[in-house]
């Protein structure tokens, strides 16, 4: 055992090793060749580690982002009114929230499509009705789809902090990743460095120096009434926590049966383990 | 470890049986999320109700609409088939139960309650045989009512069953009218 | 069954009846409860049972998963997405199943590495060791398509990267290419062929399962020292020894399992494959699943041509090889003696193999540039050179330690050091249970 974890450890040097040699190559600021530039901050989130929940006053408030701001452009194509449940909503309130909304429907008796208010059982309906139309009404890139956006992004962690990872459950990469990103418009770019028209510098980018989409969001834009700052932070931080529930709806649930089965294998594993010394008691082994 | 220890029956007994009832909890608890997932899942569950226009149906027409992915016809009745339906003698029924999801289980299958109050003319079934789940023909058959072409089952013109292999009146879902001219089924 | 004779009697009315028509319980009996097992074996053989369960928990949460999946292009993600949305427990039958295969891995790699450290491939034990090799490849092939199945960007540029593997090939490359994809891209035939198989993969994988344990009930399990077993106070019967065994290595296994299913899901998945596949768009970086990395490191480590094969179809060479290499391992160990525990310079090269399939994991999940690519190309030369040149030659000159004669001799001298055990409880073994 201890040539092995010599061995491991010999092996976590040779590899820090080279990743340290990688990271020196040429490094010019003006130029970079990894992205993102900065890696994202780790914000502290209600729905982090083993018991971790929803802080639903803050999906509340990053649902109004959402439709306020993001939804101008962005779609949210897999989620459904009903499943608004989870942020604390009731069955009325979702009703009125649906209604809001106009969803195409059809066709009707008369072979035509028609306008009507949103129901519960209807999902978000998209911005754009295509997406070569949502494509060249934002110069080119479609806005990606936001339903799982919190778990499609993610910077790389790299060695060693990925085993560290494991211990300390850290699977926030996708909120982290879009707060940061969302907070880190506004920054000079180092000197030289080219930033093509049309495209908005942001060293959070996942690929890239910049990226189309103009800074969304403003101090003040969104009215809170719950009394929290009117920040671009809070908006931030808000609507990232928004978009893990939209990615992971059944998050709290996850974590609640993760509790269960572990306190049950640990106790039946217990057992069988007394019951296994009891077996193997009078044989040698 | 002391050979007592080892040589006593209820010791080991007790954690004999400790561990396989573990082990059968275990089991148990394992199988169910695999049987859950057969139920209908939230989408369907959220599709149980659907609003009808009916301000277009004059006395003697129907439209059948897609609920819970089975027809439910709405039929605005003759003054014939209302006194046809009425002049049937309960003891004369196959089922004498009304069959209808807004009653009470046990309340007998009149006229009266296999429509909603006030809307009499109205009916609002489950267009699916009872015998084999076929869907009958409407305003056929001896009774004027439902026909089912598959094995013959008769119903009248409020949907009992007076003749033929099923067993049941067809099925009045949950609905109600919100207005003079919608309908929400379940 | 390895004693060729059965110690069944079958004890009420009905096992007789059987036992005259269809000896199923015999066979049970005589396979899973009388069945003589080492009595030195260690927690590291308890992954041919884990791996078992593991492949029993793949096919049943495969089955449901199936029931709400629909394969086609325009559906499939959306498919998976209604499976963690909606349908009751769905999310973690879904999580189950993909963290399952991942698990699958964990305890195939552990189990091989075992048979790699205690010689478990050698005579008489070469066929049970091929087809375990088989089970490998088959599970390589289902976890690959089942990888493609979400049709996410990682699905859909896997599927295009492995696939093109074959147009290597000279001459016929192109063609075999268009006839596994059925199309000149991949695309809907691609899906639900894919979904076929993925479906058929597991039951074949079941029956190679069959036929390896049979292997294994003919020649006796392998146990640490690497000595045969010569009597019977070298065994203890299957049931309840190795039975409680395995079930104890198991739990710690699924705790593992468990621990990953509900904490970290996504964790050995890639944040790439929650987006639906683009066949315009290639991302960053393309990156396997992780078990497949090392494999990938070698593919990537061959940048020259080596004579007339160019680059391409070397990488692809290299790669097979590199599982080829497995199934010549019987006949690539020349050494006289079993178990690495009496081989210092094996087990000295045998722990040097394992970091360096772990090093070529890690390269293989890196960008293929600057250091990385060197870096590859020697650990892919250490990876052939333990096979083709270490194996082979430490076998003829290494002296290894002195055996102990026979199984319960190993046992007792371990247990010499004061271990608590009474020495008469050592003996006759076979009359408990």
């Amino acid at each position: 055992m201890k040539k092995i974890l010599t061995l491991l450890a010999l092996l976590g040097l040779v590899v820090a090793g080279t990743a340290a040699i990688a990271a020196e190559e040429e490094h010019n600021p003006a130029a970079p060749t990894h992205f993102p530039i900065n890696e994202p901050k780790e914000m502290s989130w209600s729905f982090a580690g083993p018991f971790g929940t929803y802080d639903k006053a803050q999906l509340q408030r990053g649902l109004k982002v959402y439709k306020e701001v993001c939804s101008a452009c962005h779609s949210m194509n897999l989620v459904a009114f009903r499943t608004l449940e989870g942020l604390g909503y009731s069955d009325a309130q979702i009703k009125t929230l649906a209604a809001e909304y106009t969803i195409h429907d059809g066709p009707n008796d008369a072979g035509d499509m028609f306008d009507r208010p949103g129901k519960p059982s209807d999902h978000f309906p998209a911005p754009f009705p295509n997406e070569q139309a949502a494509a060249s009404a934002n110069g080119g890139a479609a806005p990606p789809d936001m339903s799982l956006l919190a778990k499609a992004r993610g910077v790389e962690r790299g060695f060693p902090r990925f085993i560290f990872d494991i211990f300390t459950q850290y699977a926030q990469g996708g909120p982290d990743y879009i707060h940061s990103l969302l907070t880190g418009y506004d920054q000079t770019p180092p000197a030289g460095m080219v930033i093509p028209e049309g495209t908005h510098y942001n060293p959070y980018f996942l690929s890239g120096v910049s990226l189309k989409m103009p800074k969304p969001l403003s101090d003040g834009q969104v009215t809170y009434d719950d009394g929290s700052p009117q920040t671009v932070d809070q908006y931030a931080r808000d609507v990232s926590a928004f978009l893990m529930f939209a990615a992971e709806p059944h998050l709290e649930d996850r974590k609640k049966t993760g509790f269960r089965v572990m306190v049950f294998l640990l106790l039946f594993g217990a057992l069988v383990y007394m019951t296994k010394r009891r077996v193997w008691a009078d044989v040698a082994h | 470890m002391s050979a007592t220890e080892i040589h006593d029956p209820n010791r080991r007994d007790f954690l004999y049986v400790a561990t396989g009832m573990a082990a059968v909890v275990g089991a148990g608890a394992v199988a169910w999320p695999f049987i859950d997932q057969m139920q209908p899942d939230a989408s369907t569950l959220a599709l149980a109700s659907v609003e009808v226009d009916v301000s277009s149906l004059q006395p003697g027409s129907s439209l059948i609409v897609k609920w819970r992915g089975k027809p439910v016809v709405v039929r605005n009745r003759t003054e014939k088939e209302m006194k046809d339906g009425e002049a049937v003698n309960l003891a004369d029924l196959k089922d004498p139960i009304a069959r209808n999801a807004n009653l009470p289980s046990d309340a007998p299958a009149t006229d009266a309650n296999r429509t909603t109050p006030g809307k009499e003319a109205w009916m609002v079934m489950v267009q699916v045989c009872t015998h084999l789940g076929c869907i009958p023909l409407g305003q056929e058959g001896d009774f004027g009512g439902w026909f089912c072409p598959c094995h013959g089952s008769q119903y009248d013109t409020a949907g009992r069953i007076r003749k033929g292999p099923a067993p049941e009146n067809m099925a009045i879902p949950v609905f109600k009218f919100i207005s003079d001219t919608k309908i929400l089924i379940g | 069954m390895s004693e060729g004779h059965s110690t069944y009697t079958p004890k009420t009315g009905i096992e007789r009846w059987f036992d005259a028509r269809m000896p199923l319980p015999r066979l049970i009996y005589d396979s899973f409860v009388a069945y003589p097992v080492p009595r030195n074996l260690n927690y590291m053989w308890t992954f041919g049972g884990i791996l078992s369960i593991m492949l029993v928990a793949q096919i049943l949460t495969g089955i449901v998963l199936a029931m709400h999946y629909t394969s086609d292009t325009n559906l499939a993600f959306d498919s998976v997405e209604k499976i963690m949305r909606d349908v009751n427990s769905g999310w973690l039958l879904r999580y189950l199943h993909s963290n399952g295969a991942s698990f699958f891995f964990v305890a195939v790699y552990i189990h091989i590495f075992r048979g790699l450290f205690y010689g478990s491939y050698k005579a008489p034990r070469e066929l049970l060791w091929i087809l375990g090799c088989i089970i490998y490849l088959l599970m390589m092939a289902t976890g690959f398509m089942g990888y493609v199945l979400p049709w996410g960007q990682m699905s859909f540029w896997g599927a295009t990267v492995i696939t093109g593997f074959f147009s290597a090939i000279p001459l016929v490359g192109n063609w075999i290419q268009e006839l596994l994809l059925g199309g000149f891209a991949v695309d809907n035939p691609t899906l639900n062929r894919f979904f076929a198989l993925h479906y058929l993969l597991p039951f074949m994988i079941a029956g190679v399962v069959v036929l390896h344990i049979w292997a294994l009930h003919v020649v006796g399990q392998s146990n640490p020292t690497g000595i045969e077993v010569k009597s019977k106070t070298d065994t203890v019967a299957f049931t309840p020894y190795a039975t409680i065994k395995d079930a104890f290595g198991m739990i710690v296994f699924l705790f593992f399992f468990a621990y990953f299913v509900f904490y970290l899901p996504n964790y050995l998945g890639h944040p790439d494959n929650y987006t639906v596949a683009n066949p315009l768009k290639t991302p960053a970086h393309i990156v396997p699943e992780w078990y497949f990395l090392p494999f990938y490191a070698i593919l990537r480590a061959i940048t020259f041509n080596i004579g007339p094969i160019n680059s391409k179809l070397g990488g692809v060479l290299c790669m097979f090889g590199a599982i080829a290499m497995l199934f010549l391992v019987p006949w690539l160990d020349t050494s006289k003696v079993r178990s690495a525990v009496y081989r210092p310079w094996y087990k000295l090269f045998f722990w040097l193999f394992v970091a360096d399939a772990i090093l070529l994991g890690w390269l293989g999940s890196q960008p293929a540039e600057g250091s990385y690519v060197f870096m590859a190309q020697m650990a892919t030369l250490f990876y052939f050179a333990f096979f083709l040149v270490i194996m082979p030659v430490l076998g003829l000159i290494e002296t290894p330690r002195r055996l102990p004669n026979s199984i319960t001799e190993a046992v007792l001298e371990k247990n010499k050091g004061g271990s608590g055990h009474p020495a008469g409880a050592t003996a006759a073994p076979e009359t408990k249970g």
